[in-house]
């Protein structure tokens, strides 16, 4: 078990009967994640893979015992979908869906909140514990088990480190992507906490980028409570001019608020290493660890 | 996506918030025509969507029609920050006692929206959080329960205001969150905020941010996105055909897919001297066509004297990348040198393709970046 997710842990799949949705189920199922139904209303009684479809939550829970719900579904339905796996005690959802806008994912945030659900993104490429499950759509054959846990909020910028630290023989104890959005589920702190008391755990790679000021806030926690474990931290975005959306709708510097500097210069005030490039964060790790 | 102030007024005017009379003009004559309708004296204000507008002179007073019309005439042929000036909003000047700001923002962290308001109104809000953070006052609104009238009474009188004209400005609060929801704001301020010397409220200035992800709810404006020059025509061009695009000041052209991944490649390119002539993602599983309509806006810009191509395939497949390379070669017909890194997923037939084509490929970021900024420099020695 990571963090998260593990060989025990049983998905749907929301969105499951569109192009997306269809083609991960079946990356999914071949990594071993168990996927026991899936959900498309107006397409219940059909199949996807071997995986029986319904038209609600409720009735695919009524069949089946799950934990998790991984989302797929467009952005203008993606907060309904949300809502309806949150309010059937789904205590898991990862939503993959991008361009969901800011005030449905607030609303997401606080029914989740209230209820204690967990929730990974919008706009995050998933999470995965290697070798025993994947909700998500990264190429799982970059990631190998191991002892480093990573939280990111970019995708291929992840798998560009992760494949790095697999080629360093580190493999990896939980990956997940927090999302690319302004407001997320987990941030980087609730991530660290969880890295903390995760016994798998011995190092932690944080993956920011400009916009907002999580790694900030991250950087004051690790000093503030000593963290444990080494960290260290990539920041992309050095060469990113201010007001110019990056891809990303959470990629922005506003004012003078976001630029990879302040981010920089926080985590090196916490004592953490920054990488100047992708490529070193496997070499200061090694270090780190002493191998 | 911005909205003008003469927008944002108008919608704080339907949603029942004092605005100074005014009028909108895009020729010296009408803003002549305007004033004339309005009591002097009178302001002149740039409709741009830059911040700073006032500093940089978008701002000018007058006393009367014709005055108005002259400084109109001065602003409508002038470009403030790099930006042509296609229209005016002529409103009546109005007495200050005192400037105050109030807005409603996203608050990242605690995943809610945020009223802040202050009693320094007139100058940029990240200024008096910075200088005078005393003089802030925040109050993060509980999305299931929004933004009540307790609350904004709690902060009219937090401003040192009571009773009649507490209730008035926290019914203006009331009044500005309302519409701040309604049209999906990242961002919807008055700055300043006026107290007149008669005692009344008045919004002497607005900004609304519209979350661009929320657009398809406020079809009105999409279509004004294209016309207003927010985005550059490369840009929107981009964006019709699913890619990010941002121009940027150098001279190597990048592609990639990811956000991230685009940064970092953009910011390896810097570390080794070289220049980044624009940020462009091409997303996840760009088909061949997307891979040569990204060449294709990237190679627009006349200043890019090298293509540095990106591409860690995950759910990118890296033959569809190599065929639309050479698509795109043979459609535009190009000579600019590329360099090209690709792995990941179908690497092996990606890198065939190209390489039967007499295209080099490389397999780390780190060398592909100094590559290309090697070329550029080869290049430039030899114009």
């Amino acid at each position: 078990m990571g963090i998260i997710v593990g060989k025990e842990t049983k998905a749907i799949v929301q969105g499951i009967t569109g192009t997306q949705g269809s083609f991960h189920t079946k990356l999914m199922l071949e990594y071993g994640t168990k996927i026991v139904a899936g959900v498309t209303p107006g397409k219940g009684g059909q199949e996807v893979h071997g995986v029986p479809v319904y038209d609600t939550v409720k009735e695919a829970l009524e069949h089946h015992e799950a934990d998790a719900s991984i989302i797929f579904v467009p952005a203008r339905f993606a907060a309904e979908a949300a809502l309806e796996a949150i309010e059937n005690n789904l205590k898991t959802v990862v939503i993959i869906t991008e361009h969901i806008p800011i005030k449905d994912s607030i609303y997401i945030m606080a029914k989740a909140k209230e209820k204690g659900t967990t929730i990974i993104g919008p706009n995050t490429p998933g999470i995965i514990t290697p070798d025993e499950c994947k909700l998500g759509i990264m190429p799982s054959h970059i990631f190998k088990p191991g002892i480093i846990g990573i939280a990111s909020r970019s995708g291929t910028l992840t798998y560009e480190i992760a494949s790095g630290l697999t080629r360093a023989g580190l493999g990896q104890s939980t990956c997940l992507g927090l999302g690319g959005d302004p407001v997320v589920g987990l941030n980087f702190i609730d991530v660290l906490k969880m890295f903390r008391k995760d016994e798998k755990t011995e190092a932690v790679v944080l993956i920011g980028e400009i916009g907002g000021n999580l790694e900030e806030l991250a950087a004051n926690y690790i000093k503030e409570t000593s963290y444990p474990k080494p960290v260290v931290a990539f920041i992309a975005g050095k060469t990113a001019p201010p007001g110019k959306r990056m891809g990303h709708a959470g990629a922005i510097i506003m004012g003078r608020a976001g630029t990879a500097q302040s981010k920089i210069e926080a985590f090196q005030k916490a004592g953490v290493e920054v990488a100047e490039k992708p490529n070193d964060v496997a070499k200061i790790l090694l270090d780190k660890l002493k191998r | 996506m911005k909205l003008f102030e003469y927008e944002a007024k108008n919608i704080l005017s339907r949603y029942g918030i004092p605005i100074p009379r005014g009028g909108l003009a895009t020729t010296p004559a009408q803003a002549e025509e305007v004033a004339s309708k309005l009591k002097a004296p009178y302001v002149v204000k740039a409709q741009i969507l830059v911040a700073g507008r006032g500093k940089a002179g978008g701002i000018i007073f007058a006393e009367n029609p014709q005055e108005v019309r002259e400084k109109a005439e001065k602003l409508l042929n002038s470009e403030i920050k790099g930006i042509k000036v296609r229209s005016v909003w002529i409103e009546e000047k109005i007495a200050i006692k005192k400037e105050l700001y109030f807005g409603v923002t996203v608050d990242r962290f605690q995943k809610t929206y945020v009223a802040i308001a202050s009693s320094a109104g007139g100058m940029d809000i990240e200024e008096i959080a910075e200088k005078m953070p005393e003089k802030l006052v925040k109050f993060p609104i509980d999305p299931l329960e929004g933004f009540r009238s307790y609350h904004a009474n709690y902060m009219a009188k937090k401003l040192g205001y009571k009773e009649k004209q507490m209730l008035q400005l926290a019914s203006i609060f009331t009044k500005l969150y309302k519409a701040a929801m309604d049209y999906d704001a990242e961002l919807m301020e008055m700055n300043p905020l006026v107290e007149t010397i008669d005692g009344q409220f008045i919004a002497a200035d607005a900004r609304l941010i519209i979350d661009d992800n929320a657009l398809f709810r406020h079809t009105d404006y999409t279509a004004r996105l294209a016309e207003e020059g927010e985005l550059s025509p490369e840009e929107i061009r981009a964006r019709e055909k699913g890619l990010a695009y941002v121009k940027l000041e150098g001279d190597i052209g990048i592609i990639g897919n990811g956000a991230g991944l685009v940064m970092a490649t953009l910011d390896a390119v810097q570390l080794h001297g070289g220049k980044p002539a624009n940020f462009l993602d091409v997303g996840g599983g760009a088909p061949a066509d997307r891979i040569a309509e990204a060449l294709n806006i990237v190679l627009s810009n006349p200043n890019v004297k090298v293509v540095f191509i990106n591409i860690l395939g995950g759910i990118t497949r890296c033959d569809e990348v190599a065929k639309g390379i050479l698509e795109a070669r043979k459609r535009l017909g190009f000579t600019k040198p590329m360099v090209i890194r690709l792995v990941g997923t179908n690497e092996e037939e990606g890198r065939r393709i190209l390489t039967e084509a007499g295209i080099h490929v490389l397999d780390s970021m780190e060398e592909a970046a100094k590559k290309a900024v090697e070329i550029v420099q080869k290049v430039k020695r030899e114009d």
